[in-house]
């Protein structure tokens, strides 16, 4: 009650003083502003929400067909056959093998290069050296395809003559160097970013340069490093044309990477090129490898999301 | 102005206390910019010696050679000497490790900058970058140190707590027991209260007064008063250099320059 008489009052006053008059230009403006951007940040929520929509439910008449325990159990993945399986298990081996190799080239060696360059290079040797790491991760994903398929992998078969034309190594060593630059240019701006007074403390101390980047800089730098890592898991889970070059199409469940095998990227490429009727078993597989293949990484998402949470520090 | 005032504290009948360090003739450039110019000063023993002076007076520059915290960045260039005593080396040669210097002058910043780590792995840090991996002497050691920094019945029940929970005041006493876990010779303070409230101010204090008979102080400070409570001797400089070194009462009662008597009655800087 006496809110509403304050403000009618209010009200009045306003009304009567021209100086200070309500200026409904402006908060309209304001208001068309703000509208703008409320579009534009739903707009990428319901893209994201579509898709997931789509998948979800190509995905739900595809189980229809195929028992959830099939899919996951299933050690064959032939749905284009006549005789039929739809087991994921060889394609997730698949991706996972070949991620793990480009992760076991691009995790430390992206680690080396951000320490040398955030906490050893100087300033001339850093500036020259940036723009060909970032010329790396410019480079478009065919060129490496091809680059693991014509040249890596007769390299590797000078070391292992059994080598197959097509393998997960190849694909994934490669796939490993492609990943460097977004894992190394993350590291080192997570790195640069922590307080000059934090690395000055550690040498005050007595600590050496690489004392100071092991033991405080990468410690404070703890949740972009997750985040340089976990983006650099989802490229590798994602990647699609290295592997689909380099690694073969062939479904195959094994945990060697010395042989050839599809992950799932590489077969929906290789569905969604076909010409497969809307609505057929065939056509909704790739919808049920899809959704896998989003969930994997989302995992991992939310792992670093977590890991970020857990240790996050404020200077 | 040094021997004069060494003199003077001679005559005056105050016993001297063995020095630490000599400074002799120390100049210092960042590239082309001289910012310490001709410094002559000595470091008593077991003492505090303040260092106080306008904002860019050169005073944290000055802190900063003690330790060679120049070197970390290109450009820097230092003349003349900083003895140390007893070893009678000069820390500013370059044939000497700025590294080994820092294993022995110690150093507690203006801003409190523990480590992403726990309470107890802070303190142990400079045991452990020196190899230490024994884990009772790390204990008693850490002991020792939050001891001595005033902060063991705080902190003892929750070594392995994160330092960032600590609040600002308990942060810098932390930072202290780091520097002090290492057994310095000389510790060097760099305005060590300006980012704290005036009771975790109160509190530092009190630390500085209690640990100069275990180590010998060097500190920058802001604050007048602050030189003037816990220092046995006291610098002023001002561009650069050092206009006046002398005992803190004598600075602050009876100066003998009129640039230092202005600047502690406030009437300039």
């Amino acid at each position: 009650m006496y809110s509403k008489n304050v403000k009618s009052t209010c009200e009045k006053i306003s009304r009567s003083t021209s100086n200070l008059q309500y200026s409904y230009k402006r908060h309209i403006k304001e208001k068309v502003i703000e509208l703008l951007l409320f579009l534009a940040a739903f707009f990428s929520i319901l893209i994201t929400f579509s898709i997931v929509f789509m998948l979800v439910k190509e995905s739900f008449a595809f189980f229809q067909q195929v028992s959830i325990w099939e899919f996951l159990t299933d050690t064959q993945w032939t749905p284009l056959f006549n005789d039929a399986h739809y087991g994921i298990l060889p394609l997730i081996s698949g991706t996972l093998v070949s991620s793990t190799v480009a992760l076991l080239v691009a995790l430390p060696l992206g680690t080396t290069i951000a320490i040398y360059l955030s906490e050893f290079a100087s300033y001339t040797v850093r500036e020259i050296t940036k723009p060909f790491l970032e010329l790396l991760g410019g480079i478009p994903t065919i060129v490496y395809g091809y680059f693991a398929l014509l040249f890596v992998t007769p390299l590797l078969q000078i070391i292992f003559p059994d080598l197959p034309g097509f393998s997960l190594l190849s694909a994934g060593l490669v796939m490993g160097i492609m990943i460097i630059p977004y894992v190394s240019s993350m590291t080192e701006d997570a790195m640069r970013s922590v307080p000059m007074h934090l690395r000055e403390g550690s040498y005050a101390m007595g600590a050496t340069r690489f004392q100071t980047a092991i033991r405080v800089v990468m410690p404070a730098a703890f949740s972009g490093i997750a985040a340089a890592y976990i983006l650099g898991i989802s490229r590798a889970v994602g990647e699609t044309m290295v592997v689909a070059i380099a690694a073969g199409m062939q479904p195959n469940l094994t945990w060697n990477p010395m042989e050839q095998a599809a992950t799932i990227t590489a077969y929906i490429v290789q569905v969604s090129l076909g010409d497969l009727p809307h609505g057929s078993i065939g056509y909704q597989t790739i919808f049920a490898a899809g959704l896998t293949l989003l969930l994997i990484t989302l995992i991992f998402n939310i792992l670093g999301h977590l890991l970020r949470k857990r240790y996050r520090q404020a200077y | 102005m040094v021997k004069n005032s060494l003199v003077e504290s001679e005559a005056s009948g105050i016993s001297l206390d063995q020095y630490k360090s000599i400074v002799k003739n120390l100049s210092f450039y960042y590239g082309n910019f001289n910012a310490l110019k001709n410094i002559d000063m000595v470091l008593h023993e077991k003492q505090v010696t303040a260092l106080i002076g306008p904002s860019g007076c050169g005073k944290s520059t000055f802190l900063r050679c003690f330790n060679r915290m120049h070197d970390l960045y290109p450009g820097n260039r230092y003349e003349g000497d900083i003895v140390l005593y007893p070893d009678n080396e000069n820390i500013l040669s370059p044939y000497v490790d700025p590294i080994e210097v820092r294993m022995r002058i110690s150093m507690v910043f203006q801003k409190p900058n523990p480590f992403p780590k726990s309470i107890y792995e802070n303190v142990a840090y400079g045991l452990r970058v020196r190899g230490i991996k024994k884990r009772a002497m790390l204990d008693e050691k850490v002991e020792d140190a939050l001891r001595n920094a005033a902060l063991w019945g705080e902190v003892k029940d929750r070594l392995n707590d994160l330092a960032f929970n600590l609040s600002g005041g308990q942060q810098q006493r932390l930072c202290i027991a780091r520097a002090l876990a290492t057994d310095p010779e000389i510790l060097l303070f760099d305005e060590p209260t300006s980012a704290l409230d005036p009771i975790a101010t109160a509190s530092i204090e009190e630390l500085i007064a209690d640990l100069k008979n275990k180590v010998t102080i060097l500190i920058v400070t802001h604050n007048m008063q602050q030189a003037a409570r816990v220092s046995d001797y006291t610098a002023y400089m001002y561009l650069g250099r050092l206009i006046e070194f002398d005992i803190t009462d004598t600075i602050f009662i009876k100066p003998k320059n009129k640039e230092t008597e202005d600047y502690i009655t406030g009437r300039f800087g």
